[in-house]
């Protein structure tokens, strides 16, 4: 039994390795579902921990799982990117960790808590999330700095945060936000209430809440895109379900999910 | 030595594993504090005002919880009206309530969408999110529930009779409840007062929710240490030191007489 | 001559008890209502201060109505012209001995000042002044009790009601207490009602005494009639008498039940007779002599009573007798015993009831 479970490992890493090298996506991630077919069944619980922005995508992309790989639950935590890279560095039992931002992977691959290289699995750009209808027309990050324009940004602590810093300083746009909020929903909870006219989220976020927000595309978006970086955890208490998850996520099926949410392919 | 009532074991025990369960994580913070770090994140101007603001607004929260919750107690104490058990219940809403509920009810009803909020808006211009004023509400909603069922405790404890007895000397109900019935509650107020003002201090779900974050205005510490966590945990660490520091202070520096009974 | 300064009707019911008096006062006169726990004193008392709205009946002070239900007049405590000294003092905790003294002074407008002197003045009556700055609870019973009377007497009340004043101290300070009360009873120009329980302080702090029961009158008169004619068992237990009501015939009494007793004064229709315990005799045997009253008794009761022993009897009536110690051991005596007692004529009283 744990022979075959290390082979599936070395077969699942030597499917990362491929991948990693920075070819498209595409025929990598055949391969790696073709490999992950060919192993043996994954079994049990496997604890996902995964950046807030990807709540609705992954919950889809954990039935999926879940429904392809009979006999197995997944199980999601999501927060703040950095909180979970904390929470892991503290020894928080995970299978797998999938972060908004590399600066955060990067605390955990250098304290040597993941399993192999992190292989980024999606990218996410900013958009201005305005209440429904844009009762205050905003066109572009030019309005933001209006007068009588209330604007939520996130605290650049956080990663949105920081891609919304790289974005304004672009555009060469001087904006006093009224708030920095702490993670990326909150911003957007701001916005769908109407306490703010607009707010710096990510696409995929404007998409979710797409019955109370719209969502205005800026040019200067396209410079400060987040990479969003997966990999499974070494000290994950059920690697072959690590492993398979990460699999999945960069399978045709998990990108689509990750597509229709509004991500852009790595 | 024979005199001292010996505190039997079986009280002893818990007593003194609720003392290290209490104050082991703050000896916690203490030893891995990055204690070099210390002057120059006092010295950065972020989070001076950030403590200065912290202060302000939870002296100010504590004040208004003093104007508004002592006549509540005293009505909830001393008179009996239909419906007093419901709205003793009500008080006591925002103790349960997780401080983020706390901070989305407080929007719907004063963000400038609220049921309120737009009235205040049109009529006088007044918006409470995002301000400093916010955040005093925020803290004051929260806090003030420690002040009431305190000082409320206390006025029921109180002997009626006093107050009998001062009208004999004719004394009004006015004057009685200046110079009989408040003297003698006082030590429960103070000690309602330190909690509420304690309370305020750290808050930090409903602050963050209804005045948001933003530094000089709405940015107090609990929100600037949450912050840091996010990338400079041995900043986050000192930050709390410094927070503990301030209140361990004031805590410490009122006199214990002034919170116990006369 | 307008009248008496207090003119009271008080009529009030409180949960299955009904009070109904009529209490009058004149300026500088004290008078007493006594009677035993739950009588209604209290209820008297709170009626008078203004703590407790009559229903029915009327309190007029020194010409001025106070409270008329019929009239819908009511004047809350602390538009009224008096003073209380309650039975637990209660001396504000968190003012000194001066400023709780002061506090009336200061209610009806006195500067803090002038209220402090006043307060001080009389605190100096009191023999306390050195006592001014102390807080309550470092006073002994007794300087309490005096801070207490000395803040009633500061507002000068047109009347000064004391609750159980000395009920709180113990039996030595409260001989010293009670004396000291009187003096000042005395000096007090306005009318002054005492509540009490103990016949003592009635007695002899008291002008006139009323006495209560079951929230009614009693009986009602000056110290001294009061102790030699008493109206009803419980004044009579009060002064330490055997009392029996009964059906005068010139000198002999016909109780209820058929027995009677021969008294040396003379009266006609319902009469009291009453004699002392010490007035009755035992003996073994029935004794043949001059007392004009014999009859043969049990013993009920045995108990010390002071120097001496007091011996319940059953009988034809139930009396209380006392006998010497030295008199007892010699009777050998136990409850149940049957002796004959024995009561001389002269040593009743008769009066009609």
């Amino acid at each position: 039994m744990t022979g075959r479970a290390r082979l599936v490992g070395v077969v699942a890493a030597g499917a990362g390795l491929v991948l990693s090298g920075g070819c498209g996506g595409g025929s990598g991630g055949t391969a790696a579902t073709r490999a992950s077919g060919a192993a043996t069944k994954v079994t049990g619980t496997v604890t996902v921990l995964a950046a807030a922005s990807l709540t609705e995508a992954f919950t889809r992309i954990g039935k999926d799982f879940a429904a392809a790989n009979p006999g197995t639950r997944v199980t999601f935590s999501f927060a703040g990117s950095s909180a979970l890279a904390q929470q892991i560095a503290s020894g928080a039992p995970a299978d797998v960790f999938a972060s908004a931002s590399p600066t955060n992977m990067k605390q955990v691959t250098d304290a040597g808590l993941g399993d192999g290289q992190p292989i980024v699995f999606a990218r996410n750009q900013l958009v201005i999330a305005v209440p429904r209808g844009n009762p205050k027309r905003i066109a572009g990050l030019a309005d933001l700095a209006r007068s009588g324009v209330k604007v939520a940004l996130c605290a650049e602590q956080v990663p949105c945060g920081a891609a919304a810093k790289t974005a304004l300083a672009a555009a060469g746009v001087k904006l006093t936000p009224v708030t920095l909020e702490q993670d990326v929903k909150a911003a957007l909870t701001k916005v769908k209430l109407g306490e703010v006219d607009a707010a710096l989220v990510y696409r995929t976020d404007a998409r979710t809440a797409s019955s109370d927000v719209d969502g205005v595309e800026f040019p200067e978006s396209a410079g400060a895109v987040n990479d969003y970086p997966i990999v499974a955890l070494a000290r994950a208490p059920n690697p072959a379900g690590a492993k398979a998850f990460v699999a999945h996520v960069l399978s045709d099926r998990g990108r689509a999910v990750l597509t229709g949410s509004g991500f852009q392919k790595p | 030595m024979r005199d001292k009532a010996r505190t039997p074991p079986v009280l002893a025990i818990p007593a003194v594993i609720g003392v290290a369960f209490l104050v082991l994580p703050m000896i916690g913070l203490l030893v891995r504090a990055p204690w070099s770090t210390l002057p120059r994140q006092l010295a950065t101007p972020h989070v001076l005002d950030a403590l200065r603001l912290s202060l302000i607004t939870s002296t100010t929260a504590t004040i208004v919880s003093i104007l508004l919750g002592v006549p509540l107690a005293w009505l909830l104490a001393r008179s009996s009206f239909p419906g007093r058990r419901l709205v003793r219940a009500l008080v006591t809403v925002p103790l349960v309530l997780p401080p983020v509920v706390g901070g989305v009810a407080l929007l719907l009803v004063f963000g400038r969408r609220g049921l309120v909020g737009t009235w205040l808006d049109s009529q006088f211009g007044i918006t409470l999110p995002f301000t400093t004023a916010g955040v005093v509400v925020a803290e004051a909603f929260v806090a003030m529930p420690f002040l009431v069922i305190s000082v409320e405790g206390a006025i029921r404890a109180a002997d009626l009779r006093y107050e009998e007895a001062a009208a004999t000397l004719g004394a009004t109900r006015w004057t009685v409840f200046r110079r009989v019935t408040l003297p003698i509650v006082a030590p429960g107020l103070a000690a309602g007062a330190v909690l509420c003002w304690a309370r305020a201090l750290g808050e930090f779900g409903a602050t963050i929710t209804f005045a948001g974050n933003y530094p000089g205005t709405t940015q107090t510490m609990p929100l600037i240490v949450y912050l840091a966590l996010e990338t400079d945990p041995p900043a986050a660490i000192v930050l709390s030191l410094i927070l503990l520091a301030v209140s361990v202070t004031i805590l410490v520096g009122l006199r214990e007489r002034w919170i116990s009974a006369p | 001559m307008t009248g008496p300064l207090l003119d009271s009707h008080l009529v009030a019911d409180r949960g299955g008890f009904r009070l109904d008096i009529a209490l009058t006062a004149a300026a500088g006169e004290t008078v007493a209502l006594l009677g035993p726990n739950g009588a209604g004193k209290t209820t008297a008392l709170r009626a008078l201060a203004g703590l407790l709205p009559l229903g029915a009946g009327h309190v007029r002070l020194d010409g001025g109505t106070l409270d008329d239900p019929a009239r819908r007049i009511w004047t809350p405590a602390e538009r009224r012209p008096i003073g209380v000294v309650f039975q637990d003092y209660l001396l504000f905790p968190h003012l000194t001995a001066l400023d709780n003294v002061a506090f009336g002074p200061r209610c009806q407008g006195a500067s803090r000042a002038d209220a402090r002197r006043r307060a001080g003045e009389w605190l100096h009556r009191v023999g306390l002044a050195a006592h001014s700055r102390a807080k309550p609870r470092h006073l002994s019973g007794g300087q309490a009790q005096r801070v207490a009377l000395a803040r009633a007497l500061a507002v000068r009340p047109a009347l000064l009601l004391l609750d159980e004043p000395l009920a709180a101290l113990d039996a030595g300070t409260r001989l010293d207490t009670r004396a000291e009360l009187g003096r000042h009873l005395d000096d007090h120009a306005g009318a002054t009602v005492l509540v009490t329980h103990d016949p003592l302080d009635a007695m002899i702090l008291a002008d006139r005494i009323v006495i209560i029961e079951n929230g009614g009158v009693v009986q009602e008169g000056d110290p001294a009639t009061i102790t030699r004619q008493p109206r009803t068992d419980y004044v009579a237990r009060l002064v330490g008498l055997n009392l029996y009501r009964g059906h005068a015939d010139r000198h002999a009494v016909t109780l209820p039940g058929g027995f009677t007793l021969t008294a040396a004064g003379s009266a006609s229709g319902e009469a009291f007779i009453a004699f002392s315990p010490g007035a009755v005799a035992l003996y073994r045997s029935q004794p043949d002599g001059s007392p004009r009253n014999v009859w043969p008794a049990t013993i009920s009761g045995i108990e010390r009573h002071g120097d001496n022993i007091r011996i319940q009897l059953d009988g034809p009536i139930a009396v209380a007798a006392d006998i010497t110690t030295t008199a007892a051991a010699d009777l050998h005596l136990v409850p149940g015993s049957q002796l004959w007692a024995a009561l001389k004529a002269t040593e009743t009283r008769i009066y009609p009831a």
